[in-house]
């Protein structure tokens, strides 16, 4: 049987590993599309896409943008700020008066945790979480995900450390579910306060010291520090920081095995980062935003043609409350 | 449930043999190795173009530039097929504007693989002239597409499938046709 993606992409959480191989396996031909002369395909040519951001995103919302046009779908951009959203309308009631209007998808960023699942649960459009508060990030995890196989040449038995606020994440999350699934050995190091409670029960190693995470592992994912969570008292400073958790060039010579690092972006260079570290060799980080096209086009076109699901979830929407 | 009643068409002598003379007519065609380009259909076609161009570059001593093409992004099914699991490789050598295209495919059939493949191919430049290369035209067209150098043709009727079999792929060389089991048999 195929695997299908089934109505929506929530998270990671509850793909099963063929599924995410899948996603990973689709996205390899969609690398060679970006470097035709003509960056363009019709496999979505007629479908209608909403970009629905409740929250600030340059590189996600421009990657989504992107996987959409070269597979020749019609997009559309709607910011919370500028929208009716901001007179009061409901998620449901934005996203209905959008579907109402014949769209085949939306993609939707949310400061709410659960927003995405809230929102695929009511709708007979597809829809993708491109991020929903500190729930999940899953295109960011499979672009991850895909990197690092391209590096390494494989997944299962890669020690994986995610390094930082592990807490507030969405991108920790993904990347957690999505590394484990796939047979990575996955570490985490950061300040006590920006670290959940039981985060070992997830089958995860924690490291207190950033050395030691280096020490251990084939792959660092350096998580941005936001910085509003020194406003709240999260960390004393951000030179502390940068002191005791900053993944620098001295610290990575001392390690004994070579390393890569990656950083979801947008980075604080200086605070999480040194900048000759994200400028360096062991870098991927510009390859993890080429690889985001390739994996969000590989996630739309599979959500596009997985059809058959489509009549339960309308029943489910259609359905009183 | 017994195996299908499998029909031999081409033995892997004849299947060679037709390949050699397919060879010999797309040299014909294209009067000679230059600007020829062969571009073979993910998957079998892909191998067949390979054996063609070392047959011309046996013959000729000149080097034939050859890729691959996936069409599975240029269907016009999606929404009824599903997403293909794994969409095969796409490697075009270089720029097309100016070259003899021959697609080499293994089997024609509707002719829907072969207008997405014109279409793909527009969107790598603009050939002097694009051919078709089949192994087996089996007809049944339901476009205006005919191919300019065939293996062999063969009426094959709606509940039977054409099965190509190469040794790099499937262990040997052999066209066979095949009940598919959609009509009376299960």
């Amino acid at each position: 049987m195929t695997a299908v993606l089934g109505k929506d992409l929530i998270g990671l959480e509850h793909l099963s590993p063929d599924q995410i191989r899948l996603v990973l396996d689709t996205a390899e031909p969609f690398k060679e599309v970006s470097e035709r002369p003509i960056k363009k395909v019709p496999a979505l040519r007629g479908k209608t896409i909403v970009n629905l951001f409740f929250e600030a995103s340059t590189r996600t919302r421009i990657s989504f943008e992107f996987a959409e046009k070269r597979l020749s779908a019609d997009t559309v951009n709607v910011a919370a700020s500028g929208s009716s959203v901001q007179k009061g309308e409901t998620l449901v009631d934005t996203a209905k008066n959008l579907e109402a209007m014949r769209i085949d998808m939306v993609v939707i960023r949310h400061p709410s945790s659960g927003a995405a699942q809230f929102l695929g649960d009511r709708i007979r459009s597809n829809v993708v979480n491109a991020g929903d508060g500190q729930h999940e990030h899953p295109t960011q995890a499979l672009l991850d995900l895909l990197t690092i196989r391209d590096r390494h040449g494989k997944i299962a038995g890669l020690k994986v450390c995610l390094v930082g606020d592990i807490l507030h994440s969405r991108v920790a999350r993904s990347n957690i579910w999505g590394l484990l699934k796939l047979g990575a050995e996955v570490g985490v190091c950061g300040p006590d306060t920006l670290m959940p409670r039981g985060i070992e029960e997830l089958g995860v190693c924690r490291f207190r010291r950033i050395e030691e995470a280096i020490e251990w592992a084939d792959v660092l994912n350096v998580l941005r520090l936001q910085l509003e969570r020194m406003e709240r008292g999260f960390i004393p400073s951000v030179r502390e920081y940068y002191r005791v958790f900053g993944v620098t060039v001295e610290r990575l010579d001392r390690a004994s095995r070579d390393i890569t690092i990656m950083h979801p972006g947008p980075m604080n260079r200086g605070v999480e980062i040194d900048s000759r570290v994200a400028d360096g060799s062991h870098s991927v980080i510009l390859a993890q935003v080429t690889n985001g096209v390739a994996v969000r086009m590989a996630v739309l076109y599979l959500l596009a043609g997985g059809r058959p699901e489509l009549a339960v979830a309308a029943n489910r929407a259609a359905a009183p409350e | 449930m017994s195996r299908p009643e499998r029909t031999t068409i081409l033995d892997a002598r004849a299947l060679s043999r037709a390949l050699q003379r397919m060879a010999v007519e797309v040299l014909e065609l294209a009067h000679g190795t230059e600007d020829l380009v062969l571009i073979g259909i993910q998957r079998r076609g892909v191998e067949l173009a390979e054996r063609i161009a070392k047959q011309i570059e046996t013959d000729e001593g000149a080097a034939v530039p050859r890729g691959a093409l996936d069409i599975t992004l240029y269907r016009d099914d999606l929404q009824t097929v599903g997403p293909k699991p794994v969409i095969g490789e796409t490697r075009i050598p270089g720029d097309l504007t100016g070259k003899h295209v021959v697609i080499v495919d293994d089997v024609l059939y509707t002719g829907r693989t072969v207008r997405a493949a014109l279409d793909e191919l527009a969107d790598f430049g603009r050939p002097k002239r694009i051919s078709l290369c089949v192994l087996v035209d089996r007809g049944g067209r339901e476009l205006p597409i005919q191919p300019d150098i065939v293996g062999k043709q063969v009426k094959v009727n709606r509940g039977e499938r054409v099965d190509v079999l190469v040794a790099e792929l499937d262990g040997r060389d052999e066209v066979d046709v095949v009940p598919t089991g959609d009509g009376a048999a299960s």
